[in-house]
């Protein structure tokens, strides 16, 4: 099983790779909303819409696009504020849990914790920074959750931190405000909508299963949110920020449904 | 029995067909995209039979398709209901009477000569693939929000399980219809009968 399961890591980190790799390329070839119409119109065998021109590509881009928005709100509708993400025993926890990112694992960020500190901006009444030890004295609680990728695998993890509503609080984060927006040491970034943010369950990460968060899982400090899939949870978070601007993405910028709840 | 008009398929019924086909060719060969990233099946569909060219597009074609499907079938399921036409094109119904007409069919001995009316394989094979949509939706509700349906993810058998479901009755209603290809080519003028009703 735990052989079976590490293969099945490696193919999965392989084949990040080379979805982030190809899209590197592509971003810097072209700009991304004409190379998102190319990759969403190869229909291989089937190009009926790409081999003729009877169908506007772009407007097919575009119809594509507002169907994504329609399922946000659809999604944003069907979230339930109170309904929590099942929870497992420590036995079914997945080990090694995956790592994954748009880099392969040789690239991962090494952050200084005496260095480090998390900024705070935005429509918050403290914007002051964060230490990592002023972070580990706020009252903190953990979960075993299934982590759900887009990819569609899935892996139990158990993560400590922050109930990041109660950091919300402490800030005096406007809690009316739509997003709050992660900027991440690897140049991620993404963006949730404030009544996940608040979810009992989102938790600002500062530990992985009983010891403080390896670089592998975004040290210092990951937002884990079981009600979303993977890439809507920042990992080497560097800057929170509250906002009634829409921030976009990493990979929501490149079609990603933006919610991406479960 | 061809009614006095000699309509076969009446006009919402030829739509909802049509608008089906579209939608589960759309879905199965954007799913197809999908299930690559992370095959759990030792196999990959090759790219070239897939729609979308990477993981978000695909999902973005799927994510479209799947409101196509699931209000078209409910369009199709309560106009079936509401005129009658499953009980009348459907049941009665027993596995005997369906044996008989698979004998009967490798026989050669099954009669098309009225189009209207389905015989046991048929219905058997139209009923199957009604309740396998039903499936591939209920499962497919679990994958995309495991969250927000816990009742139906835990009869499901969770996330995991939910995923193999909506693999295999993918797989089962492509299977489908390559038989029904296959009997619309042995028996062109029900191609005509689902295009001009008659």
């Amino acid at each position: 099983m735990r052989k079976n399961a590490s293969r099945q890591l490696i193919v999965n980190g392989e084949r990040l790779l080379e979805d982030a790799l190809k899209d590197m390329g592509r971003h810097l070839e072209q700009p991304t909303r004409r190379a998102f119409l190319q990759r969403s119109l190869s229909l291989g065998g089937l190009s009926l819409l790409s081999g003729c021109s009877i169908v506007d590509e772009s407007s097919v881009e575009e119809a594509l696009m507002k169907v994504s928005r329609f399922n946000d709100k659809a999604q944003a509708w069907l979230f339930d504020p109170q309904r929590l993400a099942p929870t497992y025993p420590d036995s079914m926890i997945t080990r090694p849990f995956p790592f994954n990112a748009y880099y392969d694992e040789d690239e991962i960020r090494e952050v200084d914790e005496a260095a480090y500190r998390l900024e705070v901006t935005g429509l918050v009444a403290d914007k002051r920074a964060w230490t990592l030890a002023e972070l580990r004295a706020m009252p903190q609680a953990d979960q075993i959750t299934r982590h759900i990728c887009v990819e569609g695998w899935s892996a139990i993890g158990k993560w400590g931190g922050v109930p990041f509503a109660s950091f919300l609080r402490r800030v005096g984060a406007d809690l009316s405000a739509k997003y709050v927006g992660f900027k991440c040491v690897d140049d991620y970034y993404t963006s949730i909508d404030m009544p996940t943010a608040l979810h009992p369950q989102t938790l600002l990460t500062l530990t992985y299963d009983g010891q403080p968060l390896p670089p592998r899982y975004g040290f210092p400090m990951k937002l884990r949110m079981p009600t979303k899939l993977g890439y809507k949870n920042p990992k080497y978070i560097q800057a929170i920020f509250v906002t009634n601007t829409y921030p976009g993405g990493y990979w929501e910028d490149q079609g990603y449904n933006w919610f991406g709840g479960s | 029995m061809v009614s006095d008009t000699g309509l076969i398929h009446p006009r919402w019924v030829r739509i909802t067909h049509w608008v089906n086909a579209a939608a589960v060719i759309t879905l199965a060969t954007s799913g197809w995209r999908i299930y690559d990233a992370s095959p759990f099946f030792p196999f990959a569909i090759p790219t070239q039979f897939t729609l979308g060219g990477w993981l978000g597009g695909a999902i973005q074609w799927h994510f479209a398709a799947m409101w196509v499907l699931a209000g078209n079938g409910v369009i199709y399921l309560a106009g079936n209901l509401i005129s009658g036409r499953l009980g009348r094109k459907f049941f009665p119904w027993s596995p005997r009477a369906c044996l008989a007409d698979v004998l009967a069919a490798l026989k050669g001995k099954l009669s098309h000569t009225d189009p209207s009316h389905y015989n046991m394989v048929q219905r058997a094979a139209y009923l199957f693939v009604m309740l396998d949509s039903v499936l591939l939706v209920l499962s497919g509700l679990v994958l995309w929000k495991s969250v927000q349906f816990p009742l139906l993810r835990t009869l499901l058998g969770g996330y995991e399980a939910a995923r193999r479901e909506h693999f295999l009755a993918m797989a089962a209603l492509v299977a489908f219809v390559g038989v029904h290809l296959v009997m619309v080519a042995l028996v062109p003028r029900t191609l005509l009968a689902m295009i001009r009703g008659r």
